[in-house]
């Protein structure tokens, strides 16, 4: 019993960087996890403190919610074989296929790791700058916590809803190549949705495709297809941390408590390595930084001077296999031919990219009229900070 | 590491004083019909001793120690469902003891009904906390969960696992103590059963773990404060050799003719014994306040506690070993647990 509580604590100690799940308490009151998986973490934290009985209770509890909550069950036969005889790790099964053994103590390890985790109050992620009101709802993914987040667009501002362990790549993240079997980083969109009737139970309760490869992707030449967040098979439960082709997965339940909160065609989905957390200062200094960047190309833009307006263009600009130097050609052309250009933006939406390089994603109506054109539509741009400025790195319609 | 499950141990022989008791307060009458179908059940004549014992129980609706073995008839004429009625009516009539208890949790595990067969071990555990065949068989038992719960969690089907295990539980039935020239069967099942033990010297002088007695105050002093002394290194040295996991020379601790408990075969009692010792990773048994007295015919008792932790359990109840001297050495005679 001692020596599977210290296989718990080894558990705990392994991602160095969350030492601090060495003193997790009961639950984060704030925190909204599935309740088999709230049952679960609480056992394996009941073995830590050496709280036998209690932790069985808690797996019987998992287990009679979902039977098929596998870890469940694994650390019910741990608790169980540690009355008979003396253990010293997760997973005693004799003769066990070693695959499944590990992906059930990566799971296990995933599901403590990320049970640590405490969303904080005065803090936001980083990459949600602006969202439109119409938008309801937005998902960010900790890749390297095995944590899809659901945040809600409250009045302008980010309230955390809820988090759901999912499971991704088999090969980790940052997609680069079909078949590589990771799950890309970026910002993306869910596109659509696959009911339960056209899939195979591997998709369990249905598949929400989203917009991978996207526009950045595949100016750097990244290529693959089929990155959905789906279910799972009918009798499946636990899964390890990454399992998949590169598809964000998640128990059926998750899955349809989650749908009633996407928007087809516009919720956001940003995937991060790892989340970074930002003051909410930061993000209104970001926010307001690239939006008068945005309002400036507008005002360029209405006001015919195109030297001023390509100057919103970064060097790599490309668009529509057009480079800096045709787009300019092509613009200075078209602009010239007009008495008057309005430009009015609504609905912007913008969303800063993860990773090391400054980029950000806005997307708006754009309702362009002038002596000899109008037109309407939804349009995308990439910004990017070149020299100091925020410039566009590609456009389009979105 | 492959490890085939421990089988599950029942009492077959109604060794402990509690039933010997109850048998004295409500059969005497009938001890005579009752031996005659003890000795045809261990004969293998199952329908005879049944038949025997059905009268004995039909004179004696009562008698604990007849029904008991009609319990285990029937269990050997594999009838599970007849022999869990008469032992579940056994702990209905005499709750305090917890060998029924133990009987009924080996025939619900045979079926593979654990929790049923947990929750038995448990009760004859509560009504006798240091009843180690319960607290072994609930050992195996929990085993026997994990392994169910680790099939789950890895998705191996093992069907028919179960049914082997049902088979096994029955050879152990035999082989446990009744029938002596099958005695090593249940130790052979046990591949990871540790190497020999390697023989060691005579019992010294006992050091370390062993507690030394306070002041042992002989109740009679004919046989003199030397053999007092005598008697508790005899003793801890027995402590000793079982906790060095040394079985021969523990075995070699027990006179010729110690009285086996509950007239079992005395080389049954030794193969039992021997796994007993074996099996275990460690052992460490102490005898803590140990106190001597000395009968008329020089045979000597000490009544200790006698703390037993091995890697699976850790017990301590009272004992008393009644021990006499054969050639110059003190040996056991009887051994009870209080």
């Amino acid at each position: 019993m001692q020596s599977l509580a210290q296989a718990v604590v080894a558990i705990l100690a392994a991602g160095a960087s969350y030492a601090w799940a060495m003193g997790l308490t009961p639950p984060p009151p704030v925190r909204h996890i599935a309740a088999p998986e709230a049952m679960l973490v609480r056992a394996l934290l009941d073995i830590r403190d050496h709280k036998f009985s209690s932790a069985l209770e808690q797996i019987d509890n998992a287990l009679a919610v979902n039977p098929n909550f596998r870890l469940a069950q694994l650390v019910r036969g741990d608790l169980l074989l540690a009355r008979s005889r003396p253990i010293s790790n997760i997973g005693n099964a004799a003769d066990a296929p070693a695959d499944k053994m590990d992906g059930l103590r990566q799971e296990a390890r995933a599901r403590l790791t990320r049970y640590g985790i405490e969303p904080p109050t005065e803090l936001a992620p980083r990459y949600l700058l602006q969202l439109p009101e119409k938008q309801k709802y937005a998902l960010v993914l900790d890749s390297s916590k095995s944590t899809l987040f659901v945040f809600e667009n409250a009045g302008g501002s980010l309230r955390y809803v809820s988090d759901y362990y999912v499971t991704i790549g088999k090969n980790g993240f940052e997609k680069l190549r079909e078949g590589d079997k990771r799950t890309p980083i970026g910002v993306y969109h869910v596109t659509s949705k696959l009911p339960q009737a056209r899939l195979t139970d591997f998709y369990g309760s249905g598949a929400f495709p989203i917009n991978y490869p996207n526009e950045w992707d595949m100016m750097r030449g990244r290529d693959g297809y089929g990155i959905w967040l789906h279910g799972t098979p009918r009798d499946t439960y636990s899964r390890p941390p990454r399992a998949s082709d590169g598809c964000i997965v998640l128990t059926n339940d998750d899955l349809q408590t989650l749908e009633r909160k996407l928007q087809l065609g516009s919720t956001p989905v940003v995937i991060t390595d790892s989340l970074q957390w930002s003051k909410p200062d930061e993000i209104d200094a970001l926010r307001s930084d690239l939006s008068s960047a945005i309002e400036r190309w507008r005002r360029d833009w209405e006001g015919r001077n195109s030297d001023a307006y390509l100057r919103h263009y970064a060097k790599s600009f490309s668009a529509g296999g057009a480079n800096l130097a045709q787009w300019s050609a092509q613009k200075r052309q078209v602009n010239s031919s007009k008495n008057w250009i309005k430009v009015q933006l609504s609905d912007l939406s913008l969303v800063l990219y993860p990773g090391k390089q400054e980029l950000a994603v806005a997307t708006f109506d754009q309702d362009y009229s002038s002596s000899n054109l109008s037109n309407r539509m939804m349009k995308r741009q990439y910004w990017i900070r070149e020299d100091g400025k925020w410039r566009i790195v590609y456009e389009g319609a979105a | 590491m492959i490890r085939r499950p421990r089988i599950v141990r029942s009492v077959v022989a109604c060794g402990l004083a509690t039933l010997m008791t109850l048998a004295l307060q409500s059969g005497r009458a009938a001890a005579a019909p009752y031996d005659d179908a003890s000795r045809l059940f261990r004969q293998g004549n199952h329908s005879a001793a049944l038949e025997k014992i059905d009268a004995v129980i039909a004179a004696n609706p009562r008698d604990a120690r007849s029904r008991f073995l009609k319990g285990l008839i029937l269990t050997e004429q594999n009838k599970p469902a007849e022999a869990i009625g008469v032992f579940t009516s056994l702990t209905e009539d005499y709750p305090e003891l917890p060998e029924p208890y133990n009987n009924l949790a080996v025939l619900y595990a045979s079926q593979g009904q654990y929790d049923k067969a947990r929750k038995s071990l448990e009760m004859a555990i509560r009504t006798h906390p240091s009843y180690a065949v319960a607290h072994e068989n609930l050992g195996d038992v929990y085993a026997k969960m994990a392994s169910e719960a680790y099939d789950k969690a890895l998705q191996l089907d093992r069907s028919n696992a179960a049914a082997q295990t049902k088979l096994a539980m029955i050879k152990d039935l035999f082989s446990s103590s009744v029938v002596p020239g099958k005695a090593g069967v249940a130790q052979a099942e046990t591949p990871e059963a540790a190497p020999a033990a390697p023989v060691k010297p005579a019992p010294q002088e006992p050091k370390g773990s062993v507690t030394k007695p306070a002041a042992p105050i002989p109740a009679t002093p004919a046989p003199g404060r030397a053999d007092g002394d005598a008697v508790i290194a005899a003793v801890e040295g027995w402590a000793k050799a079982w906790s060095a996991k040394d079985a021969d020379g523990y075995l070699s601790y027990y006179a010729p003719n110690f009285q086996v408990p509950g007239g079992e075969a005395r080389s049954a009692w030794e193969s039992t014994r021997r796994d007993r010792i074996i099996k275990p990773k460690k052992i460490e048994v102490t005898v803590g306040s140990p106190k001597v007295s000395f009968d008329a015919s020089g045979r000597a008792m000490v009544k200790f506690r006698q703390g037993y932790k091995s890697d699976t359990l850790d017990t301590s109840g009272a004992k008393t070993l009644t021990l006499v001297k054969n050639n110059d050495r003190w040996q056991i005679l009887q051994e009870r647990m209080n």
